[in-house]
């Protein structure tokens, strides 16, 4: 049987805001065990939740960027569970009235073509606290540091019909709340995580399988492994004759599977209502109005951008506005360098192949964006030639200094000098009057190669450092004349 | 609509209360005798009546981001029943 | 010094201020006759001596240095669902019997840094659920006018020490009438203000849409200068209004001539007990005496505010209530065996009978396939109730009515049967509903026991009530009597 892939994803994206969504505890990551967690992260007895603005307006921007309807009036409920890492017994979360309503994102194929995504809602909640299962003799220690910090969580249709889909869409998803400055997208830190909702039902089935819900994918790659394991998996129940059980999985990386969480697997009666201690939501148009005003550009919208004003390929475009650091980058080392396409070509093929080869992210380069500025601006102004500045550039990948200092200690101007040049011209000419008379008497149409052989030896002569350019213009009137 | 022992049991199981199973009948009494006091309500017609959470016509205050809470870890588990390097314990949870 | 205890807020402050005597003096004054006097009642369940007498000593500084407000220096009790640093705050409940709050609640907090003295904290329904006191987990609480009878609930602890004269004032708090009727059952004077006029952080929260503190005097008087010092806006109450505080001892005398006031027919049908309907009547002629309009009004919906009370209230509770779980405050369990263990013994072993019961109707309230029949429902009705108000305040300035059914009924009477008890609150859990402001006051006493006439105002309407209290006050002394063994 042909059997058809079906997947829903729920993101949680945690907001980069100072405080706490209902607290005025720090976000900040890595400190000590529950000292970032206040009498209301806490859940004591008697304290109240305040919702802090910022968390409103990068929901807003969210909404705004995904051109959904942001809800004039949205309302925070209560959802009613147990659990160690959750103080107050439930988690305050929007349920029935979101601030962000119904949208798409479109996501592009591998074949080139582009597909669109529903999204059914994001809506704002609090993060729970953390649970760490090393030996406490036999506990579990609870750490609150996390409990409150403020999500958005962006809830998909079940739209995609491959793990490569939902990749795509969760690196679309990743792009646009980078972009916003939303999240900082850190994966490692657990601030962009991923749930999947996966079934599978025979092709052309209208009614789609039962599904299980697989937690916390903290990376892409986990994503389409999970999502890859889980479709083999329910295959395989469904043609030994099995069902699928509607339940709760957790993907292993270490064993590349995923298994059932039966404590998570309770009855999920989730009881909820109306936070009583949390007045309704309502958000005027000029709230939203000023909000939108620090809206950063787009992906989609700096693409365009980049093409048009800097002359890139789309290729080219699409390739430096993956991300917006990528894409800032890219614009300070346009800045110093003048050059647009000059800069795109080192970025893309200098920095990119030696972080590629570092394996290092482009926030830990080396080389800073405005030191990429100034190499470039070498080589577009003709100081040192492209040779060259591929040995300056990697002087500037292990010492951290600059082109300049480095051209300058090592004298690797370019010689722009027609003086100069046409001295070292008539120097190689001299001591090579055989290859002078073969060439003069050679076919033309088999003389520009044979130039090859001088340019080599003037550059060799001048230590690399002769115009390429100059150098070619002369030999060929000398030898012509 | 009655209330089953089965149904005290499942309640008891949510709100994480331990119930011994001598004590079911009464709570089924007494929780059924609440009930039919609530279910006064059903006499009321209410099509069309909009829910009212909250006694107050007023939309939720947002407070600046702003951190303004210190650490007071010592003080907060002073009155914990058990912590260990500023975590709190519980019987290990297995997921 | 004897009769300092005799005396109103205003005759105090007048008292400290021309050094007639110290709030050090008037402190270990209410702190004696706690102790002497309170092995009866039970109303105290902590008393804070060396607390209280630091900040005696430090009000008779402020007096001193000409610093004091008219608060300063004047004791009184919390009750003790309000969070007081350092000191136990158990809300009547084993649940919290060691629990030493790290935090002020604001209500504490603005009574303290105007001044007042915490002599101690008052006993309680446990978790403010009950309406006889017989809930508590540190015992029942006697009424000082008939020792067999409750004081009312859940602020019970509150209502006899005020009425005891174990202190000039005391806090409470009242989600279905949790001041109102102890304080008519008492023969006090207790007002619940609107919703959202005083700040709920740290109170400990029962159903946080219908909660609200207030004050619980011997008189209006008293009352105006308690409220002025609580009511506010809290940024840490998200429910709590921005919008200025009244002065509420400055609307004390405005007349009562020309106030309609509506006097609710339905409050005064089938149920009301024929003495108490007397004593209403004498207080109605008081009132017509001073040229106040009484005109009928109706709450045709108010029968079913019980009904839906008794949904919206646990719902809220069954939640609130869930962050006791044995993990970072209150009672553990020993020896958990594991995780479901260590929350099932350590809440059926914290929570007391009443709170089991109302978390677990709250629980089945709110799960799935009932939460449209009863939750949504019950808020459907709310929001009729609150229509009927809206109604009848377009007929009146102020409504009336008795705060409670009959007088105290006798311990135990009511404590077998959830429901008849549910009952006893038939008068006042409308107002909480719809979030109005109601006092309770002392109306002439039948068969020797305190009455109560209620009062309810339009919101913020709390100046109004207190002032056609203080006017009723100032020509009667219903509210002086005292229970012999206390006088």
């Amino acid at each position: 049987m042909q059997w058809e892939t079906v997947i829903g994803l729920e993101i949680h994206t945690q907001l980069t805001t100072n405080s706490k969504i209902f607290s005025g505890a720090s976000t900040r990551f890595g400190a000590e065990p529950n000292t970032q967690a206040c009498l209301v992260d806490l859940g004591f007895p008697g304290v109240l939740p305040v919702l802090n603005e910022a968390v409103v307006r990068k929901a807003i921007l969210f909404g705004t960027a995904v051109e959904a309807e942001i809800a004039r009036r949205s309302v925070f409920a209560r959802k009613n569970y147990f659990y160690p890492d959750l103080p107050k017994g439930y988690q305050i979360s929007q349920y029935e009235l979101p601030i962000v309503g119904p949208c798409h994102v479109d996501i592009l194929l591998e074949n080139g073509e582009t597909k669109r995504i529903g999204v059914t809602r994001a809506h704002l909640e609090e993060d729970a606290g953390k649970s760490l299962h090393e030996d406490f003799h036999g506990y579990t220690g609870i750490d609150l540091n996390r409990a409150g910090t403020p999500l958005l969580e962006i809830v998909s249709e079940p739209d995609m019909r491959s793990a490569k889909e939902a990749v795509a869409y969760a690196k679309k998803i990743h792009q646009i709340v980078t972009y916003l400055g939303i999240c900082d997208g850190n994966m490692q830190e657990g601030s962009f995580r991923m749930d999947a909702n996966v079934s599978v039902c025979p092709r052309g089935e209208e009614k789609f399988g039962t599904r299980t819900e697989l937690k916390n994918l903290n990376s892409f790659r986990f994503l389409e492994k999970a999502v890859n394991f889980e479709v083999e998996r329910q295959i395989d129940v469904l043609e030994s004759g099995g069902e699928v059980i509607q339940e709760t999985r957790l993907y292993d990386p270490s064993k590349d599977e995923t298994r059932s969480m039966r404590t998570k697997e309770e009855a999920n009666d989730y009881r909820y209502f109306p936070d009583p201690d949390l007045l309704p939501l309502v958000i005027e148009e000029s709230f939203i109005e000023e909000t939108v005003k620090s809206m950063p550009e787009l992906p989609e919208a700096r693409r365009s951008r980049f093409e048009q004003e800097y002359g890139l390929s789309a290729y080219d475009a699409d390739v430096l506005t993956a991300t917006r650091q990528q894409a800032d980058y890219y614009e300070i080392v346009v800045q110093e360098a003048g050059d647009a396409k000059l800069a795109a070509n080192w970025m893309m093929v200098e920095l990119f192949g030696a972080l590629n080869r570092a394996s290092l992210h482009l926030e830990e380069s080396p080389i800073a964006a405005e030191a990429l500025g100034g190499l470039v601006k070498r080589i577009a102004d003709s100081t040192i030639s492209g040779k060259i500045a591929k040995s300056v550039f990697e002087e500037m990948w292990e010492s951290g200094k600059g082109a300049d200092e480095i051209i300058e200690a090592k004298g690797l101007r370019q010689i722009t000098d027609s003086g100069a040049i046409e001295a070292i011209v008539d120097e190689v000419l001299a001591e090579n009057a055989a290859q002078v008379e073969n060439y003069r008497n050679a076919d033309p149409k088999k003389q520009p190669k044979m130039l090859g052989f001088f340019v080599g030896q003037v550059m060799k002569k001048s230590q690399g450092k002769a115009n390429p350019k100059q150098v070619n213009e002369l030999l060929r009137a000398k030898l012509s004349g | 609509m009655t209330l089953e022992r089965d149904d005290v049991e499942k309640i008891a199981h949510l709100a994480r209360i331990a119930v011994e199973p001598e004590e079911l009948d009464v709570l089924q009494r007494e929780l059924g005798g609440i009930l039919h006091l609530v279910e006064q309500m059903e006499k009321l017609d209410t099509d069309g009546i909009t829910p009212m959470a909250h006694p107050l016509d007023m939309p939720q205050r947002l407070r600046p981001d702003v951190v303004t809470e210190e650490n007071h870890r010592e003080e907060y588990q002073a009155v914990a029943p058990l912590v260990e390097n500023g975590l709190y314990l519980v019987p290990r949870v297995i997921e | 010094m004897d009769e300092l205890h005799r005396k109103s807020i205003a005759e105090l402050s007048a008292g400290l201020a021309e050094k007639a005597f110290s709030s050090v003096e008037l402190t270990r004054h209410f702190l004696a006759r706690i102790r002497d006097l309170d092995s009866g009642l039970n109303s105290v369940i902590t008393v804070a001596e060396k607390e209280a007498l630091l900040q005696a000593g430090a009000a008779d500084e402020r007096i001193q240095k000409g610093e004091a407000g008219p608060l300063t220096g004047i004791p009184l009790l919390h009750k003790d669902i309000f969070c007081t640093k350092g000191v136990r705050t158990s809300c009547g409940s084993f649940m919290l019997d060691n629990f030493i709050s790290p935090y002020d609640a604001t209500v504490v907090e603005r009574l303290a840094a105007a001044g007042m003295v915490m002599l101690g904290k008052t006993n309680m329904d446990e978790f403010a659920m009950g309406s006889s006191n017989e809930t508590s987990h540190y015992g029942p609480v006697k009424n000082p006018w008939d020792t067999e009878r409750v004081p009312g609930g859940s602020s019970g602890g509150s209502a006899a020490a005020v009425a005891a004269r174990l202190a000039p004032a005391a806090t409470g708090t009242d989600t279905g009438g949790s001041i109102r009727q102890p304080a008519a059952l008492c023969g006090i004077t207790g007002l619940k203000p609107t919703y959202g006029r005083v700040s709920r952080y740290g109170m400990i929260a029962f159903a946080s849409s219908l909660d609200q503190a207030g004050p619980m005097a011997r008189s209006a008087d008293d009352c105006a200068w308690l409220l002025s010092a609580m009511a506010g806006f809290d940024e840490r109450d998200s429910t709590s209004v921005e919008r200025p505080v009244d002065d509420y001892p400055g609307a004390l005398e405005q007349p009562v001539k020309g106030l309609r006031i509506g006097v609710v027919k339905e409050f005064f049908e089938t149920g009301l007990d024929k003495d108490v309907a007397a004593s209403m009547e004498q207080a109605m002629e008081e009132l017509k005496r001073f040229g106040a309009e009484l005109v009928e009004v109706s709450l045709p919906h108010s029968e079913y505010s019980v009904a839906a009370y008794y949904v919206v209230a646990p719902a809220e509770c069954s939640s609130n209530l869930a962050r006791f779980d044995g993990v970072r405050f209150g009672h553990r369990c020993e020896d958990p065996k594991d995780l479901e263990d260590l929350y099932k013994r350590s809440r059926a072993e914290g929570f007391g009978a009443e709170v089991k019961r109302r978390i677990m109707i709250g629980t089945y309230a709110l799960s799935a396939g009932y939460y449209d029949a009863y939750y949504l429902k019950a808020q459907q009705v709310r929001q009729i109730i609150a229509q009927d108000f809206r109604d009848a305040f377009a007929q009146a300035d102020v409504l009336l009515g008795p705060a409670s059914p009959d007088v105290a009924f006798r311990l135990g009477e009511k404590a077998s049967d959830p429901v008849s008890m549910y009952l006893s609150d038939i008068y006042t859990i409308a107002v909480n509903l719809a979030g109005l402001p109601a006092l309770s006051m002392p109306a002439p006493r039948v068969k020797g026991l305190p009455v109560g006439l209620q009062l309810i105002g339009n919101y913020f309407d709390e100046g109004r009530l207190l002032g056609v209290a203080h006017q009723l006050q100032k020509a009667t002394d219903w509210h002086l009597q005292t229970p012999e063994a206390f006088s």
